[in-house]
């Protein structure tokens, strides 16, 4: 197994707070890992560092075998790792197809001109995506709902949609950042369902965050735990659990 | 796509049909001069509106220089033919090209801001652009620049509306209008989905400007004559309004829009005091009634929509 992601020690300063300091993590190829933490512990920030919404301090993030220092979050994304967001980001006006054909926007071979002039690989082009699209909604039931606008859906649909929306854009490593937030424990089990079937079907890497312990522990081979900027564990879900550390870190220390 | 295509020649067939009547009429000299006048205005605020609304509209970029982009096609494009007597459509090309510089110029340093930050910077922009006609003498300065030909007629200002109109459609209703509507809706999810969004709000401030500059032209071959005062930031107003009132994101509502006010404006214009009163009712009332614009929000190919015809329009609005 080759490695995908390799993060050597990286730490990023807001001002005089160190939200992530000298973290180190790899993740191998077709790894499902969870990465853990109490809030503010820098989780979202670390998820940033890798898509390239913000720069290390110090330190470099190597994906795929090259270093992403200086890389913009769309360069990132074409190297193949997409990404979902905690406060879902759709396209709010733009229907579900539309969403979906928005990731294929990056592998799109017909030029601004043909499209303005309506050259025949402009037709040839917009329909294959439209198709592919179309194809892709199926996969996540949501094919009954392509010409709906996104903001109209359920939560849990639109959770759904952004998850398809990542997907359709091929990464090879897929970060997902709190995707069971504001789900019921029922949908939970669905999206943790969903999540292995796709990590199956894809055959592709996942790096999720996640505060409910059950899917995290349910789901992934390996965690790791950030608690105040700083890794503080690493292990396979049994490891974690009885990590001391990790239980001082979520519930305090133990009264003597 | 074949409901597109009929869509589509049906459109320009419509338009076509609309032209030759109007152009009978001209040469029949059936039709007075001053509604001549007022078709060829209309003509140029449909241009100016429709750029405008690609980047407001379509790419959430707020810019309140589009006046400044017309002036530069009016001005580059008037030297071309009374100081260097090249052809008007040469003229044209080169004015329009000039304002597309400027827009490049003006988006690049500009991008870093958002909302009304970007307006004002805008906004100061179109007024540099004025100072700098208003205190170069070589095109006149303050008094402006006089005796350039005629050379706009309804032919001309028609062909134009219809490119610039067909050029933006089709931008819009394909992938990289996604792009730009993408960038709009959620600028950093658009990024994470490799959008390029430095570059799609360049093009849309590009395209945009290109277009304001063809407009500048045309009014500058028809009026006779170009002031720089008649570029200040009034003017970049009002063809805010057209886009505002017609429904931001949408083209028919903004041609709407435009083709009512300019109506308004013209009819009105015997009483000046009773039209801003008129003018301003209007404005509140859409708001008030339609705040998304008088065709926003209306989803065009529900409307017209066949059964299993395509749905590849991006003319939705602004949330």
């Amino acid at each position: 197994m080759a490695q995908l992601l390799k993060v050597d020690n990286v730490s990023r300063v807001f001002g005089g707070l160190k939200a992530v300091s000298e973290v180190n993590m790899h993740i191998e190829d077709g790894e499902l890992i969870g990465l853990i933490g109490p809030n503010g512990a820098g989780k979202t920030t670390l998820f940033n560092l890798l898509t390239g919404v913000y720069e290390p301090s110090s330190g470099k993030v190597f994906f795929d075998g090259a270093s992403v220092g200086g890389q913009k979050p769309y360069q990132i994304t074409k190297r193949g790792a997409a990404r979902t967001f905690q406060n879902i980001r759709l396209f709010g006006d733009m229907t579900v197809v539309e969403n979906v054909m928005v990731a294929y926007h990056m592998h799109t071979k017909h030029g601004l001109f043909s499209s303005i002039l309506r050259l025949p690989n402009h037709f040839k082009g917009e329909q294959e995506m439209r198709a592919k699209a179309i194809e892709f909604l199926k996969i996540f039931k949501l094919d009954g709902k392509a010409d709906e606008v996104a903001k109209n859906l359920p939560y849990g649909e639109q959770r759904r949609l952004e998850i398809a929306r990542a997907l359709a854009a091929k990464p090879k490593l897929l970060l997902l950042d709190e995707p069971a937030a504001g789900m019921n424990p029922q949908e939970t089990v669905e999206l943790m369902n969903l999540i292995r079937w796709i990590r199956d079907e894809f055959k592709i890497t996942i790096l999720l965050i996640e505060h409910d312990m059950g899917l995290v522990m349910g789901v992934c081979e390996r965690i790791y735990v950030l608690d105040r900027g700083i890794m503080i564990a690493d292990g396979t879900p049994e490891q974690i659990r009885n990590n001391p550390k990790v239980i001082e870190a979520y519930l305090g220390q133990e009264v003597e | 796509m074949m409901a597109f295509n009929k869509r589509f020649f049906g459109t320009v067939a419509v338009a076509v049909v609309f032209y030759a009547v109007i152009q009978f009429l001209i040469t029949g000299e059936m039709l007075p001069e001053t509604y001549i006048d007022t078709l060829i205005l209309l003509g140029i605020n449909i241009i100016l509106a429709v750029s405008l609304n690609l980047i407001n509209g379509f790419t959430g970029q707020f810019s309140i220089g589009h006046a400044g982009f017309m002036s530069i096609g009016a001005y580059v494009s008037a030297i071309l033919t009374y100081n260097f007597q090249q052809p008007y459509v040469v003229a044209i090309l080169v004015g329009a090209v000039a304002a597309a510089v400027a827009g490049f110029a003006i988006g690049l340093p500009t991008l870093r801001l958002k909302g009304d930050y970007l307006a004002i910077a805008t906004l100061g922009f179109g007024e540099i652009i004025r100072i700098v006609w208003l205190n170069t003498e070589y095109v006149g300065g303050a008094s402006g620049f006089h005796g350039i030909d005629r050379l706009t007629d309804w032919t001309w200002t028609f062909i134009f509306v219809l490119i610039t109109v067909l050029v933006i459609q089709n931008l819009v209703n394909s992938t990289h209008g996604r792009a730009l509507i993408a960038v709009r809706e959620n600028e950093i999810a658009a990024e994470a989905m490799g959008v390029n969004v430095t570059k799609y709000k360049v093009i849309a401030f590009v395209v945009g400007a290109f277009f304001a500059g063809v407009a500048g032209a045309i009014s500058a071959h028809y009026f006779y004559v170009i002031a720089p005062n008649s570029f200040n930031f009034i003017k970049s107003f009002e063809i805010l309004v057209f886009v505002v009132l017609g429904g931001m994101g949408s083209t028919g509502g903004v041609i709407l829009g435009t083709v009512l006010l300019t109506f308004l404006f013209t009819w009105l214009a015997d009483w000046p005091e009773l039209r801003m009163i008129i003018y301003s009712l209007i404005l509140v009332l859409t708001m008030i009634f339609r705040p998304k614009g008088l065709l926003g929000g209306v989803d065009a190919s529900k409307l017209f929509k066949k059964k299993g015809g395509s749905s590849n329009h991006g003319t939705t609005a602004q949330g």
